[in-house]
């Protein structure tokens, strides 16, 4: 691996993985797989980072690690200073499924969090409307989570998460699901909504538009096992207008050279069957 | 559609008890089968009498509070094995063996234990339905996803708040299979417990008249018992709509693939 650019960063890193390796038992017989290995990677506070690399390539594995759900085989991972070990409650998690309680309503929903540290009632209603307000879901406070649209849902979970209001986002495909267009609102409001509240944020991907319109940089993934193939800076404005973004010549540049990343191994000739 | 669907039900009502009058004395012995008439009239006696309601009474009060102990029971004995895995592997086979009894078998035991007052007829029905409701409130909680209860602890929750605001909940439409499931073994519970031992409830009341050759009156208490069933089985869907709201809604949403 190599960095891409020189410039070491002037803060110290929020988050780092230092020589991961991360196995889990073989689906047959007794070996072992091995999901990730020998991952450095840093990322500093307030920045946002996307991981692109091919199914089952360990994307999630490295999130899960972050938030202390697995332990990594070797390596250690540091989060602010200190060896992550345990639920790392700084973090917050968004997949792919939204996670929503079917049997809460959108606004106790969006509550959830404020419940759980135990606020008056009153004001976390109030709290949580502000936030639905914020992701644009007002009038809908009182739906069920299956009465509204995928899209909604994902708005629902993403208020729930800023509700929660980790330091670190870990959103793990979480616009999979959704058309082009609602997916493209979806990647502006998180962007403008992370740097506003300053969140640093991991987003798990294998789309290369997604990864170059969103990240500060990327980390491109081998198959299986995932290693770190390289850390592409995206030198574009921190106040990037995703609508636009595409008539921009550097992102034109930046999106062509991470897809040459990330096809340079099927044109090597080792393509890889994932699912 | 919903219109010719209550037609069609209501012509094979009628016309299965057309059939029973009329193979009543011509196919079959009355003194066995009865017929429609005969147990309308006697029906009405036993209403008439106060008898019927007498009987229902005690009947549906011994599989109600059956029905609440063992349900009680076992949705708390549910929850605890489900979170305790280890235990729950330890008693496994035992819960199993358990299940594979049929309950009928123990009925004997439990007058021994129990007496034949109500008492002994409310235990019984609540052990026969302890274990439909033990099960399926036990795999309700260990169906909780995983993924779920990880998303809830990392915003901080605790085992106590998982288990309120994701675990219970989540488990609560499989409690309610296991309720409805177990609604007529309530019933079954109560009436073998009269019909067994006892001077009282609709299961002596048709073992009474059967064993008088009132072929009629036996009929008359098993529209009675029938009744009873659909009854207890509205009751506990009433109370799933009021428990479970958002399943209305899931219900409600138009079907589209
Ligand atoms: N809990 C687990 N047990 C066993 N194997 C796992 C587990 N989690 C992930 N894996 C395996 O590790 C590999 C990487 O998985 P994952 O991190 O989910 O990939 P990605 O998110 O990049 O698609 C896959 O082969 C997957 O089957
Ligand atoms: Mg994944």
């Amino acid at each position: 691996m190599h960095m891409d650019s020189d410039i070491s960063p002037p803060l110290p890193a929020l988050v780092s993985f230092a020589g991961i390796q991360k196995t889990f038992a073989a689906p047959e017989g007794d070996g072992t797989l091995v999901a990730v290995e020998g991952v450095d990677l840093t990322l500093e506070e307030g920045h946002i980072l996307t991981i692109l690399g091919p199914s089952g390539c360990g994307k999630s594995t490295l999130l899960n690690m972050l938030a202390g759900i697995y332990k990594p085989t070797r390596g250690t991972v540091t989060y602010r200073g200190a060896q992550v070990s345990g639920l790392n409650l700084r973090t917050g998690y968004m997949t792919q499924n939204d996670h929503l309680l079917p049997w809460r309503r959108i606004l106790a929903n969006v509550r959830a969090p404020y419940e759980i540290a135990g606020m008056p009632r009153r004001s976390a209603t109030a709290k949580a409307m502000e936030l639905i307000d914020l992701v644009g879901l007002t009038g809908f406070e009182n739906a069920y989570p299956t009465q509204v649209s995928g899209g909604m849902r994902k708005r629902a979970s993403l208020a729930r998460l800023l509700a929660y209001n980790p330091e670190t986002l870990l959103l793990d495909e979480p616009f999979v699901a959704l058309d082009a267009q609602l997916r493209l609102a979806m990647q502006a409001e998180l962007r403008s909504l992370a740097r506003r509240l300053g969140k640093t944020v991991l987003f798990v991907t294998h789309d290369v538009d997604e990864a170059a319109a969103l990240g500060d940089k990327c980390a491109v993934f081998t198959a299986r096992p995932g290693r770190i193939r390289q850390v592409v800076d995206i030198d574009l404005p921190a106040d990037r207008d995703l609508m636009t973004l595409r008539q921009n010549p550097d992102y034109g540049r930046i999106a062509a050279k991470l897809w040459d990343l990330v096809t340079r191994e099927s044109r090597e000739g080792r393509i890889s069957h994932e699912t | 559609m919903k219109r010719s669907l209550y037609f069609y039900r209501l012509v094979f009502g009628v016309g299965l008890l057309l059939l029973w009058q009329v193979a009543s004395g011509w196919l079959v012995s009355p003194v066995y089968i009865s017929s429609p008439v005969a147990v309308a009239g006697r029906l009405s006696e036993l209403i008439a009498s106060g008898e019927l309601f007498r009987h229902a009474r005690i009947t549906a009060f011994e599989a109600i509070a059956g029905f609440l102990l063992g349900s009680g029971v076992a949705i708390v004995v549910g929850l605890v094995l489900g979170r305790a895995r280890r235990l729950a592997e330890v008693l496994d086979p035992f819960i199993m063996g358990f299940y594979s009894l049929p309950k009928i078998a123990l009925a004997p035991l439990f007058v021994m234990w129990f007496g034949i007052d109500m008492s002994m007829k409310i235990i019984f029905t609540a052990a026969v339905v302890f274990l439909v409701v033990f099960l399926n409130t036990y795999s309700g909680v260990r169906s909780v996803s995983p993924e779920q209860q990880t998303v809830f602890r990392l915003m901080g929750a605790t085992e106590r708040q998982v288990v309120r605001m994701v675990i219970i909940p989540a488990a609560l439409t499989w409690v309610f299979v296991g309720l409805r499931l177990s609604a007529p073994y309530a019933l079954v519970g109560a009436i073998v417990g009269e019909i067994i031992a006892g001077n009282r409830g609709l299961g002596y009341l048709v073992a009474r008249t059967t064993a008088q050759f009132d072929t009629a009156g036996a009929f008359a208490a098993i529209v009675a018992i029938v009744t009873l069933g659909v009854l207890l089985n509205m009751g506990i869907k009433a109370l799933e709509r009021s428990l479970m709201p958002w399943r209305q809604m899931e219900d409600a949403r138009e079907v589209a693939i």
